[in-house]
């Protein structure tokens, strides 16, 4: 049976495909092995999120080594949940990236870019779906070099400073990362989570171990861009190429957000976490700053790419604030956000690379007057900023709707208001861009341009009508978060 | 027996409404009739009881749920869609008919919603339906008066949903079922139904926008907000006491400013209010009979009111007048309106053999059976306040009294088929009232036709008819006036007050203005510098300082672990 080491192909497949793609050199070639790698992967995590949900964790032993000496691959519906998410928008991305990759990458280049591709696919993926800390690490840095090696291919020259500066405050974040992790180790004498939870309850109240956890903080705070940390990220997506700020706006973070509560919750417990030590109230100060100002940010913006970029950084806040109300409902809010941005902001900024093939900059100049000759692409921005906004029938609706539930439940209805306001700022950006795509005088090159080919329509459509789709059928997010999230919690799923 | 989620009836309407613009001639009118008769029959398709539920978020969505109560109110707003788009179709304004379609539709959506928050989608439809209505009319007057309805009705809808909201947050679930005004919430989603009812005291938005509409526009108006109103205070709110004062309010504030009032839309719109208050007053008795009576007033008014309000359009629309004043003696040259105006305003005022004398009479039957004898008189006394100003001085000015030289022909064929449809209903349901007492949402023992009843209400309306003569030529002789009204207070005295507070003068009004607008463009410039493009929050950040942020994050964390 070949479902059973599904944990490990998961892996291994796009791992061992990025080495393809560099000895074939062809760039047709590249393209199809990473196309038919990523459905393959969308395939497998399905099957994993199905099984995990049906027969609660999956632990699968790397080599036959049993845990906790051998590396232990476990799925449980919350990474399972994560698996689908980046599978889909990785499959979804490659199905999109052909012309969108032609246009913006020399293409002497497309084999060892598509090579990175997998690697960061494989590295997010392993974070993912691995049980044990120092993978964690090692599968970080995997993906993170190759999102640098993507970041640094944009066509504008500051990508290559934008990915140094990435790369620099990724590294002190791994670094970190792996400095908590040694830390625990020191205290466990154990690196595989589920043992680790066993543990470290034990000697919670060491120093070390609450070292272990302001290292891995911080070290997750850079990684998924946690307001004051974010500064490496808006360069980081304005400059990389279309398809790469799609997949890595959607996923990497994501992937983070994943680390955290993993950690906070599976290896130091909810309880310590919550009511022990502080960490929701920091939390709370530091996601409503990055509501807040990243949203106020974005509202100047003129590159577009950029103002998604800052957006991102406030929709985090709004992750991060569902883990800070320390209750079920709220985690529910995170993790559903967690899928719900993930889905919304890839729709985006793939939309934006079908303008940035026909505009080049796509900027709040570029973009004038476009909602005449694209308009299947700016009507998908309208409905992906609704998403954003947190307009009803869409899925921002309901993480927006949990994460105000959360707070009532807590009586917190100042945050309640507090939440409404900041996506009020959310309207005020998208409208900028409505406002110019459909109102303005068409600018010299929109008014030339025709709508995007249908190979890059499509995919960015299917992420819009997922946006649609999940906001009116929430069986599959809410009830997948609600399960996780009690799992989390330490509830019986 | 569970029917669907779907509510087919409501869908017809809207969807069917929004096509039409895309419809011409011959296919165009099939549309406008059919559409109407198909949600009929979908409304009488949907069985007794709660349909299929529909699973969002925590909560059970019932789209549709059918009983008595919701079919009457739905049956008579898909005769009501026909009628008035049969009267219509000489409209040559697309959107009219399209909106007004949208509207009908989503008020029987409305009423037959079995759950807050399908309400309250509706109920927000109706709103901005409503408000395409009345803006399609196409005048500067038109457009302001819809911006004031839409802002009044946005208020109303904020109320009910904070209402819902806290409802849902007290008790966990989204039913719409009676409520007993013990939590604060159900006063929220009341205020939030009554400022569609017309309630005191924002009852102005009714005679302020309704008239405003073009000559077909009023007609479709008068008919679904309001009574959507009623239907839900009907089914939430039966008993209310607070509701026996608020509806006495609405009838004799109706009575006063139609006796006033010059324009004869703008009366009937006055009467509308005071009709309304009927019902409000029946749903605030609660019993069987008040509510039976409610339920059928409500039916036989928005008949006999789109009937004077096509009457009062035909004039309209063949004179371009819509003063009393302006009009008169145009009986000679359009007695086919003015006999359907005649057959209208008996109706409105409760003339036996006449659709209003057979439902109305059961509201102060209730209130006898009560025993509540000032109810019962205030009620009396404004039947007769009715005939008043509905009954003869809306027939009187426009159709008799002086002669004002016009001679305008009928209405073209459509108009006059609506008006005699609608005519002939009055006339029916008045001679034989059992078919709209065996939809009453309880069974009916009320006999109207009793000797007693009979020879009551033709007193009242007699005597009231000869004082209306008498004091025609002292008191109640049109002039050219307008009418102040409620909305004065927020039409003219807020903007005056605002100038008179800072010192009066326009000067001063200017220097205000622009110290405002000083502060905004400071505050603004301050969040530029911070957050916008060069901001420090913006700008891209040499990598030791982002560096340094890590370090004193990782400090504090430290710090505040350890503590």
């Amino acid at each position: 049976m070949i479902a059973i080491h599904f944990p490990a192909l998961q892996v291994v497949v796009p791992l061992l495909a990025a080495p393809l793609c560099v000895i074939v050199r062809n760039a047709r070639a590249a393209w199809l092995i990473a196309l038919a790698v990523s459905w393959a992967m969308l395939y497998v995590a399905t099957g994993l999120l199905a099984e995990a949900l049906s027969a609660g964790v999956i632990s699968y032993r790397l080599g036959s080594w049993a845990p906790p000496w051998g590396i232990e691959y476990r799925v449980d519906p919350v990474n399972g949940l994560l698996l689908v998410l980046v599978s889909f928008v990785g499959a979804v991305v490659m199905t999109f990236s052909r012309a969108s990759v032609d246009h913006e990458v020399p293409r002497s280049q497309h084999h060892l870019f598509y090579a990175a591709y997998l690697l960061c696919l494989s590295g997010l993926l392993g974070i993912a779906v691995t049980g044990d800390a120092f993978n964690i690490f090692v599968f970080l840095e995997i993906s993170s070099l190759a999102t640098y090696i993507l970041i640094a291919m944009g066509r504008d020259r500051r990508a290559l400073t934008a990915s140094y500066q990435y790369l620099i405050m990724g590294t002190i974040g791994a670094t970190f990362i792996v400095i908590g992790i040694g830390l625990l180790y020191l205290m466990t004498g154990t690196l595989n989570l589920a043992d680790l939870a066993q543990r470290v309850p034990q000697v919670e109240h060491t120093r070390p171990v609450l070292a272990a956890l302001a290292f891995l903080t911080v070290g997750i705070s850079l990684k998924l861009a946690l307001f004051p940390l974010h500064l490496w990220l808006p360069n980081a997506y304005a400059y990389a190429p279309s398809m790469v700020t799609a997949f890595v706006a959607a996923t990497a973070t994501k992937v983070a957000v994943y680390l955290l509560l993993r950690f906070f919750f599976t290896v130091f417990g909810a309880s310590f976490v919550l009511e022990q030590v502080q960490v929701p109230a920091i939390l709370l100060v530091l996601s409503l700053a990055a509501m807040f100002v990243a949203s106020t940010v974005a509202i100047y913006q003129d590159d577009l790419k950029r103002m998604l970029a800052y957006s991102s950084v406030a929709q985090i806040g709004y992750i991060t604030l569902g883990v800070s109300t320390a209750s079920a409902t709220g985690l529910t809010a995170t993790l559903v956000h967690l899928l719900n941005h993930g889905v919304t902001k890839g729709a985006l900024f793939l939309l934006l690379g079908c303008m940035a093939l026909r505009v080049d900059r796509v900027t709040i100049a570029s973009i004038r007057g476009i909602g005449r000759t694209m308009p299947l692409t700016t009507f998908g921005v309208v409905l992906g900023g609704f998403s954003l906004i947190g307009v009803p029938t869409t899925v921002g609706f309901v993480s927006k709707w949990y994460l105000v539930l959360a707070a009532l439940e807590r009586g917190w209805w100042w945050l309640a208001v507090l939440i409404l306001l900041s996506s009020l700022l959310a309207v005020v950006y998208m409208w900028r861009v409505v406002e110019a795509a459909y109102f303005k005088e068409p600018a010299p090159r929109a008014r030339k341009v025709t709508e995007a080919p249908l190979s890059m329509l499509l995919p960015a459509w299917a992420l819009v009508a997922a946006c649609i789709y999940f906001g009116l059928d929430t069986r599959l997010t809410v009830g997948v978060a609600t399960q996780a999230a009690q799992l989390l919690m330490g509830g019986t799923p | 027996m569970t029917g669907s989620a779907v509510p087919f009836a409501a869908l017809t309407l809207v969807l069917g409404g929004m096509l039409l613009p895309s419809l011409r001639g011959a296919a165009r009118a099939t549309a406008v009739l059919l559409l109407p008769a198909v949600a009929l029959y979908f409304v009488w398709s949907v069985p007794d009881g709660a349909g299929a539920t529909v699973r969002f978020l925590d909560y059970d969505i019932v789209p549709v749920r059918g009983d008595r109560l919701s079919r009457l109110f739905a049956t008579v707003f898909a005769m009501m869609a026909f009628g008035g788009g049969l009267f219509a179709l000489n409209q040559k304004r697309a959107l009219e008919l399209a909106a007004a379609f949208v509207y009908a539709g989503s008020a029987i959506g409305a009423v037959m919603a079995g759950d807050l928050v399908t309400l309250f989608v509706f109920w927000e439809v109706m709103a901005i339906g409503s408000t395409l209505v009345v803006w399609s009319a196409g005048t500067d007057a038109a457009y302001n008066a819809s911006l004031r309805y839409l802002m009044i009705h946005l208020m109303g809808g904020v109320l009910l949903m904070a209402g819902i909201a806290g409802q849902v947050a007290v008790t966990g679930s989204i039913a719409f079922e009676r409520m007993d005004l013990s939590l604060w919430p159900q006063w929220l989603i009341l205020a939030g139904f009554l400022v569609n009812a017309g309630g005191p005291p924002l009852s102005a938005w009714i005679p302020d926008a309704y008239p405003e509409a073009s000559y077909s526009g009023t007609v479709f108006l008068s008919a679904f907000t309001t009574k959507t109103a009623v239907y839900v205070l009907l089914r939430g709110f039966p008993g209310a006491e607070i509701l026996v004062f608020l509806g006495l309010i609405m009838i004799f504030y109706g009575i006063v400013y139609a006796l006033l009032e010059n324009d004869m839309r703008r009366i009937l719109a006055y009467s509308i209010v005071n009709q309304v208050g009927f019902m409000v007053t029946g749903a605030g008795l609660g019993t069987e009979m008040a509510i039976n009576g409610a339920a059928s007033h409500a039916f036989t008014h928005i008949i006999y009111k789109a009937l004077l309000l096509m009457s009062a359009g035909s004039v309209l629309f063949m004179t371009g007048r819509r003063k009393c004043s302006d009009l008169g003696g145009l009986f000679q040259s359009m007695p086919l309106t003015a006999a359907c105006g005649i057959v209208g305003a008996l109706s409105i005022s409760a003339f036996p053999l006449t659709s209003g004398f057979v439902s109305k009479s059961m509201i102060s039957q209730a209130a006898a059976d009560g025993h509540l004898a000032l109810v019962w008189l205030l009620l009396a006394a404004a039947s007769a306040g009715v005939f008043l100003h509905a009954g003869i001085k809306f027939p009187w000015f426009v159709f008799f009294q002086k002669d004002s030289g016009l001679r305008p022909p009928d209405p073209p064929a459509n108009m006059r088929l609506a008006m005699i449809l609608f005519s002939f209903l009055c006339i029916a349901i008045g001679v034989y009232p059992e078919p709209l007492y065996a939809l009453l949402p309880y069974p009916v023992e009320f006999v109207p036709y009793t000797g007693e009843h009979v020879a009551s209400q033709l007193e009242l309306l007699l005597f009231s008819g000869l004082a209306f003569f008498v004091m025609l030529d002292r008191y109640l002789q049109r002039t050219l006036t307008i009418t102040l009204d409620v909305d004065w207070f927020y039409r003219r005295l807020g903007p005056l007050a605002a100038r008179a507070l800072v010192g009066g003068g326009f000067r001063r009004w200017e220097f205000l203005l622009r110290t405002l607008e000083r502060v905004a463009g400071e505050a603004g410039a301050y969040l530029y510098r911070h957050h916008g493009p060069e901001g420090r929050l913006a700008r891209t950040w040499p990598t030791g300082s982002m560096v340094l942020w890590v370090a004193v994050l990782l400090a504090s964390y430290l710090v505040f672990y350890y503590l």
